[in-house]
């Protein structure tokens, strides 16, 4: 049903920390490869080794350049983004067939692929850009939370979580429940300040974005430019100077000196 | 928005025909036996011609069944079921008329007509619901579609005059929602910053993109063709639509040319505004990937 839960017994969801991400796209190959040997339609690949290869991904990882304001160093910020599994999903109130919806339990917004008519509204109304229509199925796609890891007791307990979590090498992802005011990733949104993106849209994401930590600064005054020793050049390297521009098309007039 | 025929159709098409059966079922113009046949087939011909095209945008149409199922949340599935309600309840209507030359449905006539415009501001309202689609998301656009639909309606019900009036007023209208919906991005204050959280370190800037290929958001949702052309397509729709149709509708003596002709430039007017309607529609998602 594409009615939300009124509320949901867990908040499941993904504390991403963007000061220790280091851009390595390997949580987006995790992802790829997981689901698409697991839950629902795989993830398909169009023109895969062609002149124009398009594919299905649930996470992608974007890199933005960020000058601060106060004139200190620009910081380059690697940015994972997959579906923030919104408390107010509008992506599963504007679905007609109930393909679209958020589990009453954990709070996971999930696709039941045997019911949705790829119709793309609910794409349409996401502003994450997190869902996607996989174009050799038909189906919608998006982050399933790896529910099929994170409840697994065919899985060892250390891999039941999402297999982006699971994979990143530098620890900048973290799974947790955001209901429980003690969880781990609870504590770390709150001593480090989590981010929901887009708050003027009125998502409310579960999903946390930990903000890069403020990079050093230079505290004292940088070291005098060198001054420039030599204005003439001399010897054979200063007579073929002159030489060569001495011939036609050469800057006649202008000397080592003044070009400084 | 990329500007998908199969949408423009469907849009453009069974709004026309869902103002056309609200005319008919007020019983305008009027007609019995063949003539009836005629406006009743344009009717259904619009509208159903425009719910196929519509199933064109669907990937995976087999599951089509389960889309009147979410009424209670899905504008989508509202409009779906109010369409086909308008259909049924127009169809002993339209046979009493044209068939038996009897008013004896017409009671009916004045209910399918209220349903025929509530198909129409479902539909509106499938686009207006969009937060992330700032220049959708406004009052204006339902009353733009039921203006659209209403004064089509009336040129293909023909009511030359009062066709006449109704698109005076909806080239205003349209040019009022073409403005404001200029400023409707910037004032929903979404930027690569807050689309990020980085706003709070400083001014954001793409250092690279996510993917290099397009993907299915790119192609959908940062359609940016044709943006650069949107002043001389707003003129040629407003001439088209309104213009030329106006001029014939309230100086021309009315006959049957006379509303063909305007018709048809109506209609060019028509699908030229719905291109833009879907074309120069920003989504936010661009945010992430705009270079500046
Ligand atoms: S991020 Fe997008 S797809 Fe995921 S729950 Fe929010 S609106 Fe829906
Ligand atoms: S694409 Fe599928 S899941 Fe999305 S709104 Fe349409 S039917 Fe629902
Ligand atoms: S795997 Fe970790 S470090 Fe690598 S891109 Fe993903 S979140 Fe960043």
């Amino acid at each position: 049903m594409t009615k939300m839960p009124a509320t949901t017994a867990k908040k499941l969801g993904l504390v991403i920390d963007l000061d220790t991400c280091v851009g390595c796209h390997g949580c987006v190959t995790a992802c790829k490869g997981w689901n698409t040997q697991n839950y629902g339609a795989p993830l398909s690949d169009i023109d895969a080794y062609g002149a124009d290869p398009e594919g299905t991904f649930l996470n992608r990882v974007f890199s933005y350049n960020v000058q601060p304001d106060d004139g200190g160093a620009a910081q380059t910020i690697h940015f994972p983004k997959s579906c923030l599994h919104c408390e107010d999903a509008p992506c599963v109130t504007v679905c007609p067939t109930g393909a679209s919806y958020k589990r009453a339990e954990d709070g996971i917004v999930l696709v039941n692929e045997d019911r949705c008519i790829g119709c793309g509204l609910c794409a349409w109304s996401c502003p994450y850009g997190a869902r996607e229509l996989d174009q050799d199925a038909g189906v919608m796609k998006k982050c399933t939370l790896c529910v099929d890891r994170i409840y697994n007791e065919n899985l060892p307990e250390e891999d039941r979580e999402p297999a982006c979590v699971r994979t990143c090498p530098s620890n900048a992802r973290h799974f947790g429940d955001f209901a429980d005011p003690d969880s781990a990733v609870s504590k770390l949104v709150a001593e480090r300040g989590g981010i929901d993106l887009m708050p003027e849209q009125g998502t409310r994401p579960v999903n946390q974005y930990l903000p890069p930590r403020p990079k050093d600064t230079l505290d004292k005054t940088p070291p005098p430019q060198l001054q420039t020793v030599a204005t003439e050049a001399k010897g054979f390297l200063g007579w073929l100077d002159k030489a060569l521009d001495a011939l036609p098309g050469g800057e006649k007039t202008e000397t080592a000196k003044e070009r400084l | 928005m990329h500007p998908a025929p199969s949408v423009i159709v469907f849009t453009a098409l069974s709004g026309l025909g869902f103002g056309l059966f609200m005319w008919l079922g007020l019983g305008f113009p009027g007609f019995t036996g063949m003539a009836a046949f005629g406006s009743y087939f344009i009717a259904y011909a619009f509208s159903v011609g425009g719910l196929l095209a519509s199933t064109y945008h669907l990937a995976n149409r087999k599951n089509a069944i389960y889309s009147f199922s979410q009424w209670q949340t899905s504008w989508l599935s509202r409009e779906g079921i109010l369409a086909v309600v308008t259909l049924l309840v127009f169809a002993p209507v339209a046979i009493a008329q044209i068939f038996f030359q009897s008013d004896a449905w017409n009671w009916l006539g004045p209910i399918g007509s209220a349903l025929a415009l509530a198909t129409v501001f479902a539909t509106s309202m499938i686009y207006t619901q969009l937060k992330t689609i700032p220049r959708w998301n406004m009052p204006l656009t339902p009353v733009l579609f039921l203006l659209y639909a209403v004064a089509g309606g009336a040129l293909l019900a023909m009511q030359a005059k009062v066709a006449g009036v109704l698109i005076l007023i909806l080239v205003a209208l349209q040019w009022a929602a073409w403005m404001m919906g200029d400023r409707r991005f910037a004032d929903t204050g979404t930027t690569k910053g807050t689309a990020t959280g980085l706003d709070r370190i400083g001014t954001v800037t793409t250092f690279e993109s996510a993917h290099t290929a397009r993907n299915y958001i790119l192609d959908e949702m940062v359609h940016i063709v044709g943006r650069k052309h949107s002043e001389k397509l707003r003129m040629i729709s407003t001439i088209f639509l309104g213009v030329i149709p106006v001029l014939m509708l309230l100086l021309l003596p009315a006959n049957m040319f006379v509303a063909i002709l305007a018709l048809v430039s109506h209609l060019v007017g028509v699908f030229a505004s719905r291109w833009l309607f879907f074309a120069e529609a920003e989504h936010v998602v661009g945010t992430y990937y705009a270079r500046g």
